[in-house]
Formats: C-alpha cells, structure tokens, sequence
C-alpha cells in the first residue's frame, strides 16, 4: 500500500474504519472510467465543420464589435440620449458598453465552444502524490539542519542566539514608535478643544442651513422643523467649516406646549413650545431630520434609532443609548432665536472616557 | 513537489492517441524564441510539470475562477480610474458639466469623480464595471467559500488553504469598503461617519484610534488619501499575496474532485491544461468581462452625482452600505441599546458588539471550522474526494444555519427598505429579528439536517431497489406494485464512495490517559455522537446482494418490507448497540 | 364733535359702540395676526355653497358636519379649522382623501373629483379657519429657474427633505409602518402644497422660514432631477446599494452560474 493509499483510508492509529476489511469501505466496486462516447462532432465531418463556423463566426465578430466601439467614442455625441421601453438612458455610454461587452463575451464564449465541441475530449488521468513529502527528503533535511545547526555553534554559545531574538525584537519598538504622529492625541485637553465643544455660545443666531436667513420665533407654526445652524458657521471655510458644522447642526421644532413634556430644569431653554435639539445622533453620528410632527418622534435613518423631542429627545427606539443633546434657546431683542449657550453635554457618539451615566435620563427634571 | 508524480504519458487506461505531426506554422515560429529563453531560464524543465497538468470538471469549481478573474478586472480598470482620480479633500468649486451640481462647494475627490463619470468617454462605464466588479468578487470568494465548505474540501490537506481564503474575504471586505469610499459623496460619506462613531466607542482606545486614523475630529483632511493608499496600494498587495499562494497550494495539492466512476483518492480525472482547460479557462475569463462590461454598461450603479457632495449635515433615507458590509449593517439595527457605565467610563456595547463582534464572529468561526471539525471526527487522512453534502448532514446543517443567521443580519441591514417595500412596520421588523437572528438558524439546522437524511434515504433506495421507473405493475392476484429498475455500477459506486465516519461511545477508562485527557476525549466523543448518530450507514455488500436477490423476485407482494429501512427497525440507520468498549466504534457491517 | 356728544346717551350708543370695538378689534388682528394667509380670497360665495354639499357627503361622516373633527377608536378625522384651502387641495388632489379606510398613513388613491369640485371643496374648508391658501402657480412653476438656483435647490433638498424622502425622491421609511412617500410622479403643485401644510407625519415648513424661492428651487431640483435620462444604465430602483446588491446576485453571479453549467457540461452524446 503506498503511503497515500494508507492515508487516504485510515488515520494514525486511531481509526473509525476497519482498514483490515476494505470492503467494509466500499460495499460496492470500482467500475473504472467511463467509456467515452464520441460527440456529434467526432464522428460527423460536417457537424465538426459546422461548428467550426460557429466559433470563426464568433470570433470574426469581435473586431467588427471592436471598431464599433471606436466609431462610437469618437463619432457620437457625449450628450445624446436614448428612451427604449424603461431605458432612458445616455447613448454613448450604453453603446460603448454594449460593443466592447458583447465583444469580450463572444471570445469567451467562441473560446469555449470551441473546447466543448472541437477539441479532444477524452478524460486522462494523473495520479496524486502524498502532500507529505518523501521520506528520504525529511530525512535528509533534518539531517543537514542538525549538522548546520552544530557548525553554527549557536548550541554551544545560547547567548548568540537568544541575543540576537531580542535584538531583532527590539526593533519592533521603533517601528511600532514611528506611527505615533499619525493623528493628534486624544489627551483630556485636546478632547476638550474638540469632540466636546461646538462653536455654538451665548447669544449666537439660530439660522437655516444653506441660506443662512435667520429664525424669528415668531415665524414657526406648531408643527413646523428647520434644519438650522449657527450663524457663526459661515465665517469657516474648508476642513474647519466641515468639522464645525458635523458638530454644530441642529433641528429646531415647535410643539404645542401643552402635549409636551418640559422639566423644569428645561423650562427656560425653550420658547412658547420651540425646542432646538442636536441633529448629530447619539449613536454613531448620522444627522437627523426625520421628525413626525404628530408623535413628535424623531428618527435617524441610518441605524433607526428614535428619540421623543417631547420628552427632553430620550431614546425611545434603537440603538442609541444617549438621550439627544437639547440646546438652550431664547430670543434676543428682535424676535430673533439666539442660543443661550453652548451645549451642555458633547454631542455626537459616547466614547469611553466620558461618564455619560449623567446626562438627561428617563425621569429626570 | 519535489518529484512530480506519474505523469499523464504513463498513465494507464483512457488515453488518446496522438501520432507525431509535422510542427505547424505557429510552433516553426516559436522555435527560436523558445530556445533563446531556455538557454537562459529553462523554461522546459519548468513547463513540464503543468504543461498537461490535469483538472477536474465541474461547474461549481468555476466560482472561484469568478472570483479570480472579478479581481483581474478590477486591477485593470482600477489602474484606469486612477489616471483620473484625485485623493484630496481640499475644497473647491463645481464647475463641471453636470448643471445640479454647478456651483457647490465639494471636495476635489468628487469633482474628480464627476469629471470622470461626465467629461471623460467610457469614464463611467469604466467606473462601473470596477464597482461592478467588486460586487462580484466579494460575492463569488463567498459563493466558492460555500461550494467549499458543503462538499468538505477544506479538510486535509487543504486547511491551511481555507485559511487562505477567510483572510482572502476579509481583507476583500475592507479593500471595497475602502474603495467606495474614495469619491467621498453623501452615501459614502454618512458610511465613514459611522465609521467614526464606531471607532470612537471603541472600549477603552476608542477616541486614540479615531484620531488616529482620521489624523484629528471627524471628518478631517486626511481620511481620503489614506483611504486610497490602503484601496490602491497595501490591500492589493496583500490580496495578490494571498492569491498567489491560494493557487499555488491548489496546484500543489492537485484540485478535488467529485466521486464517480473510475476516480479516487489516488487520481485526478479530468481534462489537461494545454489546450482544453486553457481554452473553457480563458474562455470564462472573456465570459466574466464581459459579462462585467455588460452590466457596467446597463446597469447604473453608485450615481455619486444624485448623491450630492459629503455634508455631514445631510443624510438620504435608505442609507445603506455596499451589500457585503450588510451583515453588520444589520447587527448595528438590530442591537438593543446597551451601554454601561463603570467608574468613570463608557462602554458602549451597542456598538463595539455589533460593530466588531459580528466580523470577529463570523470570520472567526469559519477560521476554526475545518480544525474544530478534524477534531471532532480525529481524521487524519487525506481527502482528495468531495463529499456530497448530504453525506454529512450535520456540517451542511451548520452551514445553511450560518448562512441564515447571517441572512437575518442581512434583513437587518435593509430594514427600513423591508419596511417600505412590503407595508410593515420598521419597528417590528427590528424586533422580529432580534429574536429571529438566533431561533431561525435553529430551525434552519433542524430542517436542513432531516432533508439531508431524508436524501440519504433516497439514495439508499436507490442502491436497495434501484430507480423507480413508473411503471406500475399488477400483478395475478390484484396488487399494484412500481417496477424498478437496477442502477448503473457506475452510480451505485458514486453512492457508496464517500467516508463514514462512526459515532462514538464514551469511553469507561483507558490506561494511557489521564483523567483529564480522558475527559477531553470523553467530549469529543459526545461531539462525534452529534455529528454522526444520525447519519445512515451505507448498505453492506451482503445487504446489497441480499435486496438484489429479493429484487429479482420483485412483482409479488413483499409482506413485511416496511420500505423504510434495512434492518426492520423502520428508521434506516444503525442504532448504537449496548456494551461497547472504549474502542467504541459501531461495528460496521 | 358736538353733534356725537349729544347724542351720547341714544340707545343706539351701545350697539354702534359695540360694532366700532369689534371693527377695530378685526382689523387689528388681520394686521397683527401671524404670517398665514388669509383664506378670504379664495372662493366666490358659490362655490363655498357647493363645497359645502359635497363636504356633507364626502367627509362629513368623518370630520364632522362643520370641519369640527371627531375622534374615536375608528374614526380619525381631525378638526378641518385652520388647515386651509391648501391641505384640501393637495389631499383630495393627490387621492389622499376621502380616506376608503383607517389605518396608519393616507396613501395616494386615484383621484375622486374634477378639478372644480376640489376647488369648491377647498373654498368651503378655507372658511372654517384661516389657513395657507393654494399656491399660485408662479410659485411652483420652475420655467425660468437659473441654474445656481437649481443646485441651490439641489442643497437646500438634501438637507431638509432628502432624510425621510431619499436622496433622489424615492421615498422613505417612518416608524410604525408609515413612510415618506416617492415624489417622482408628484405634480409641483402638490410638492409646494405638502410643505407649507405639513400633511400627517410630515413637517410644515411654512412661507416665513423656507421663502418661496427656496421652495421653487427645491421643486425646479426634483423637476430636473426626475426628466433626466440615466447616465449609466437602468436605475435599479434609485434604492441603493440594497437593490445593486440584489442585481449583482441575480444577474452577476446567477448569470455566471449559468455560463459555468453550460462550459463544464459534457454536451449531447452522438451513442
């Protein structure tokens, strides 16, 4: 038996198969190969002949497909359109497609009828070799490496191996030292600077967002969302204008006071039913503007997380686990809605080194 | 690989003759240059061993060719889009030739995209078909993954190249994410942000690895650029890596093949390289192209200009990700909003255990598959022959409950479109899968693992009675009876080839084990019991023999033959039998 | 001066006084009165009369047979007073309403009345209560929109409406089995109208904050948008990546399957 053939029928000893009685194995013989039945092409000449048509048909297409595809880059309009049942479609990028596409495929498939139809098709067999290798090679493999290992003398003087592994080590320390600068560090005091403040403050405008007209309270029906942002947010530009605003963002909502609930440590951060709340979820940072005017629920569309604005924008649905921050409001002298201050919690997604456990729960006032 | 082994001229039996021909126009040609090159790299010695290397045929062995070749696609038309693609954030002003967007401020990275899909001919049909494509590759590595898994050829001696292909997925997970990432509009953008929320509640490094791969607070100046080295440079170099040595252990190891007549775990039966599977292997990569360019040309996809620019203060419903990234999309949904707070932390596990607990999850478990079962059966042989899948019931019952279980995530991760496109409830989907993404996989097991069964009860009545012929017979005193017809050998071999594997009892006591170790082996003998207590035995030769014989006198009525099983004790497989020994394998005849 | 000061105990005096206080008063609160239209001007006296009869029919059983509204466990009409000629135009215009029966959200129905009878209807609802009146047409017709205004509009969409509608106008899901519906077949009009009325779950974002120039550039967007042929192929749905996915299953790897069948399959026998 040859060492596949007893690896392939039994394991090292402790065997499930009684290998002393193969034909407990296989209850039924071996037929051996198939005899092979000649295709339609083997025997008949003229199907052999048709089907070489085929494939020199197929093949013959393809530069015609090809120079189609060169008439149709250069010769025809980038702009034309083309309306065929519910395909309405840019012309040339469809056509482009098409020609090349089609082209490809009949290759591929010349290529392959070609093999199925034409070339020889009679089974051959190879045979496997162990995935072990010889004995002889193992043999003489681990016999070199003891003898190379003697001559290197490391057996003898340990410290010329083990120095040179903790050598090689070490240098694990300036590689993995060198990525430090890749970004800041988040230190308590950079946090501050950043994923806990926004650039909201006292008496900063409330306006829309895009057209940055501002907001007179007056202005809002019950019922009424704006998408709004702080007015001092056009006086950014570039990565400082986005990172701002994917803090700053906020939703302003009017409810009738009556269907609310407002704590009284809330009482003054809202005015005749305006509440202002932080458009960044709670969850993982989507902006939020799905707001049911009847059930005053808001819900972010990327992960569904639902949060009651009146009731202080506590999770009811979801998975976030943070109420939404509220942003103090009033008006100014001229109607208009300005913040009373800045948010008092971060807004945006929990992150471990901030006890949230205190921010506004179920129950609070 | 040392000494190739008998080589296709020695082989025996089926073998076409070819008689010596002159050498045609192409092989005169050739002559030169084939010797130029061996002089100086011996290229003979080299091409001899895979010249007629021989491969087995079967449709499913092509998928992981789709994979191969979505990824040659890919590098090509990636290598394109390059040419026009700029990796910067910097601000700047539309300007281009798509009038909805004339005049907004947006990054260089999606005007560059829009330059590209508007301005440039073929631009988009190029783009297309690499997103196209991607889709493809990720979806073919995990079709193959699953041809792999359901016919057992990740067993000996190819685990280490199931192993190969896991960190193949994964990495091939990250490489799209990365790359849709690049032309940084609204649905791409909202997919970093959460990304950064993500990272962020990260127990204990969150705030540390969100500056760090940001370089800062979100959204930052950087992540795009880095984002397309990983997409251009450090992924594909990692995927050709594990690519390479993928095909070269399949090559090695010679492919697996299906059991039939005439194969076994000895021989490849199949057809050679030069030319046959050159021409359907070359053929396909055309197929695949093309049917990639096709698809890119007809069927939009990713339309960043209908997305708009990135503005974190945006968001489209039906937001999702690219569907590999679906199962942990919908794990995110589903989750309840668990945090804790101790001391004077946060930790977040409504996103850390979606987030990174799913991947690890799944990638992890199909990592340690192939080993978990090779202890469980202790096999240590080699396995060259597929196995029919419903020859180990309870692998394939795993598999098709892994595959709901990720499905329900799947759901998950479209929930709201589940909700809009067949009238329900968003809520109650969500809440139906929280519980559904653990009872389904159950029922799944259950089902999958009797329709297993019940088709090796098939095939057993097929080996026992032979194929029904639907002819119905009557018989001189009035009874109605089918005629079977006896299989071919060919199929009655195909049937009885695969392995069976016993169930176990636990063993009392064994004199070169400690009692830990026995108890170890004690578990992995309830384990085998698991896996194989129901699985049908395959008939005896007696047992064959005997239901030949009573076949021949087929026609009269056969009083007592339940048809339900062998051995009269109406359930078809082998009970264990009482007082076995620390052996304790079940007898087989 | 005189003349009045003599007659100031005339028995008239209280009733004259009382009608000049409640002149005042009326004119004073027109003028002071918060930005809503008022919906005076809508309908002549005949077509108030004959929104009138319909409403009997039509919506009374629901909303009362003075707009009053009821609420019980099967019938959910609210009050009609304030809702304006607006909300009865764009709800009895898009089907909306008469609602065939309760449940979670109106859908969009095949319309039930000619333009005329709306108009009546709208007139009618408009005298229960002041309330934004119907636009004119001015307002939502984008002919002549320029083409920064167009991709203003385009901005000004993703960030108010693109949330609950989707990024081109597909609709969305809401909690509860409601949803924001697809605007792809929904005439300017009703675009215009839905956001100055805020009609069920949906917001109202009125005249005084989202000016009626923002408005217009939000719907000369859509409009845009809609006409617009694919630039790359079929559209798939314009559902994102949950449909290309799905196509890229269907068609991708089950076309590729196919193929792979036909390329290992030995073909028909000549024996």
């Amino acid at each position: 038996m040859t060492d596949l053939e007893r690896s392939a029928s039994a394991g090292d000893g402790h065997t499930d198969i009684d290998v002393a009685n193969p034909e407990s194995q296989y209850p039924v013989a071996d037929p051996g190969h198939p005899e092979h039945l000649p295709r339609l092409t083997d025997i008949d000449e003229k199907a052999a002949d048709r089907a070489t048509r085929q494939v020199a048909t197929m093949f013959s297409l393809v530069p015609v497909l090809a120079i189609g595809f060169a008439v149709v880059y250069f010769g025809l309009s980038r702009t034309m359109y083309v309306d065929f049942g519910f395909l309405h479609v840019n012309l040339q990028h469809v056509l482009l497609g098409t020609t090349a596409g089609l082209a490809l495929l009949l290759i591929g498939v010349g290529a392959v009828q070609w093999a199925r139809q034409l070339m020889d098709d009679h089974e051959m067999v190879d045979y496997r070799h162990s995935a072990t290798s010889d004995r002889d090679d193992r043999e003489y493999v681990v016999r070199e490496l003891q003898k190379g290992t003697e001559e290197s003398k490391v057996t003898r003087r340990k410290v010329l191996g083990r120095s040179l592994i903790a050598a090689l080590a070490a240098m694990g320390i300036p590689l993995i030292v060198s990525f430090a600068d890749l970004g800041p560090w988040p230190t308590k005091k950079r946090r501050a600077a950043t994923i806990e403040t926004t650039i909201w403050s006292e008496g900063v405008r409330l306006v829309n967002d895009i057209t940055y007209v501002p907001i007179k309270a007056s202005d809002l029906e019950i019922g009424q969302l704006v998408n709004g942002q702080p007015e001092n947010l056009k006086e950014l530009e570039g990565t400082e204008f986005q990172q701002a605003r994917a803090k700053s963002s906020i939703i302003i909502v009017r409810m009738d006071p009556r269907t609310i609930r407002i704590p009284a440590s809330r009482q003054d951060w809202q005015v005749g039913g305006i509440l202002c709340y932080s458009k960044i979820c709670t969850h993982v940072g989507c902006p939020i503007s799905l707001w049911e005017q009847q059930t005053h629920h808001l819900l972010c569309p990327c992960h569904q997380s639902t949060f009651d604005l009146g009731n202080s924008g506590l999770v009811i649905f979801g998975p976030a686990a943070r109420a939404l921050p509220q942003l103090p409001i009033t008006v100014d002298a001229e109607g208009y809605l300005v913040a009373r201050s800045g948010f008092t919690v971060p807004v945006g997604p929990s992150y471990f080194e901030r006890d949230s456990r205190n921010d506004f729960q179920e129950g609070d006032n | 690989m040392a000494r190739p082994a008998a080589t296709v001229s020695d082989a025996p039996a089926v073998q076409a003759d070819t008689p010596k021909q002159e050498l045609g126009p192409v092989f005169k040609l050739a002559a030169g240059p084939s010797e130029y090159l061996d002089q100086r790299l011996g290229i003979a010695k080299l091409s001899r061993p895979f010249i007629r290397k021989v491969f087995p045929d079967h449709w499913s062995f092509l998928l992981g060719e789709v994979a191969l070749y979505s990824f040659v696609v890919l590098l090509l038309t990636g290598v394109f889009l390059t040419i026009w693609y700029t990796p910067s954030m910097a601000e700047v002003e539309y300007d281009g030739s798509y009038q909805l967007l004339r005049g907004l401020s947006m990054s260089q990275s999606y005007e560059s995209a829009l330059h590209l899909s508007f301005d440039i001919r073929g631009g988009l049909l190029v783009r297309q078909i690499h997103h196209w494509a991607a889709m493809l590759f990720l979806a073919a590595m995990l079709a193959h993954s699953l041809r792999v898994f359901f016919t057992g050829a990740f067993r000996k001696p190819r685990e280490l190249n199931w192993l190969l292909g896991v960190a193949l997925i994964l990495t091939g997970l990250i490489e799209g994410f990365a790359g849709y990432s690049l032309p940084d509009d609204l649905l791409s953008g909202t997919g970093l942000r959460f990304v950064d929320g993500l990272v962020r509640s990260i127990p204990l490094i969150g705030t540390w690895a969100e500056f760090f791969v940001f370089g800062g607070e979100f959204p930052g100046d950087l992540i795009v650029a880095r984002l397309y080295m990983v997409h251009i440079l450090l992924l594909p170099a990692i995927i050709l890596g594990l690519i390479a040595a993928h095909l070269a252990l399949v090559v090695y190891l010679k492919h697996t093949q299906f059991p039939g007549p005439g194969r076994n775990e000895t021989n490849v039966v199949g057809y050679p390289i030069f030319p046959v599977y050159m021409a359907k292997a070359g053929g396909f990569f055309f197929i695949v192209f093309g049917v990639l360019v096709l698809m890119g040309a007809l069927m939009q996809i990713n339309p960043v200009w209908t997305y708009g620019p990135y503005n974190p203060a945006e968001v489209s419903a039906g937001s999702q990700p690219d569907w590999y990234m679906g199962f942990v999309e919908g794990a995110i949904r589903i989750m309840p909003n668990w945090e804790s707070h101790i001391g004077g932390t946060t930790w977040s596990w409504n996103v850390a255990i979606p987030g990174l607990g799913t991947m690890g999850l799944f990638f992890g478990l199909m990592a340690l598959y192939p080993f978990i079962e090779a202890w469980v059966t202790k096999d240590k042989a080699e396995h060259h022959i597929l196995e029919r899948p419903r020859n180990n019931p309870t692998r394939t019952a795993f598999g098709v409950a892994a595959m709901t279980a990720y499905g329900m995530l799947w759901i998950g991760g479209g929930n709201d479109l589940v909700a809009t496109q067949f009238h329900v409830s968003l809520n109650a989907v969500t809440y139906f899968l929280r519980v559904a993404v653990f009872v389904m996989p159950v029922i799944a097991f259950m089902a999958t693992k009797r329709i297993c069964i019940g088709l090796q009860r098939s095939d057993e009545e097929r080996l026992l009675h032979g194929a029904e012929t639907g002819i119905i017979e009557r018989d001189p005193s009035g009874a109605y009876s089918e005629r079977h017809t006896p299989i071919s050998q060919g199929e009655a071999w195909t049937l009885t080839q695969h392995r069976q594997y016993a169930a176990l009892m636990p063993a009392e006591s064994d004199p070169d084990l400690t009692e830990g170790q026995l108890q170890r082996e004690n578990l992995r003998r309830r384990a085998s019991r698991f896996y194989f207590i129901d699985t049908l035995r395959k008939p005896t030769r007696a047992e064959l023999e005997a239901a030949q014989h009573h076949g021949d006198g087929h026609g009269e009525i056969e009083g007592g033959h339940d048809g339900n099983g062998h051995d009269g004790n109406g359930n078809g497989h082998h009970s264990i039998e009482a007082g076995a020994t620390t052996s304790g394998s079940i007898p087989s005849q | 001066m005189a003349f009045l000061a003599a007659r100031r105990r005339h028995p008239a005096t209280r009733a004259l006084l009382l009608l000049l206080a409640l002149f005042i008063m009326g004119v004073l609160s027109t003028l002071l009165a918060p930005g809503q239209q008022s919906s005076a001007d809508t309908g002549t006296s005949q077509q108030v009369a004959q929104g009138k009869a319909l409403f009997a029919v039509q919506c009374a059983s629901c909303h009362g047979l003075n707009g009053e509204g009821q609420v019980t466990s099967t019938i959910q009409g609210p009050p009609l007073a304030g809702v304006g000629a607006a909300s009865v135009e764009f709800q009895v215009g898009t089907g909306r309403m008469p609602l065939a029966k309760s449940e979670v959200q109106a859908p969009v129905h095949p319309v039930r009345f000619n333009e005329t009878e709306i108009a009546a209807l709208a007139a009618y609802v408009a005298t229960l209560g002041p309330g934004p009146a119907i636009p004119n047409p001015e307002q939502y017709d984008t002919a002549g929109v320029s083409e920064e205004d167009v991709a203003r509009g385009g901005e000004l969409f993703r960030t108010n409406c693109s949330a609950c509608h989707n990024y081109e106008g597909g609709g969305g899901a809401l909690p509860g089995g409601k949803y924001a519906p697809s605007l792809k077949d929904t005439s300017n009009i009703h675009i215009y109208e839905a956001m100055v009325t805020g009609p069920q779950q949906m917001p109202v974002f009125n005249d005084d904050v989202l000016r009626p120039e923002d408005k217009k550039a939000i719907i000369a967007y859509l409009d845009d948008l809609h006409s617009r042929p694919n630039q790359g192929g079929l559209d798939l749905g314009g559902l994102g990546p949950v449909s290309e996915g799905l196509w890229a299953w269907i068609i991708g790897i089950g076309g590729l399957v196919v193929f792979a069948v036909w390329i290992a399959s030995k073909g028909v026998k000549a024996k």
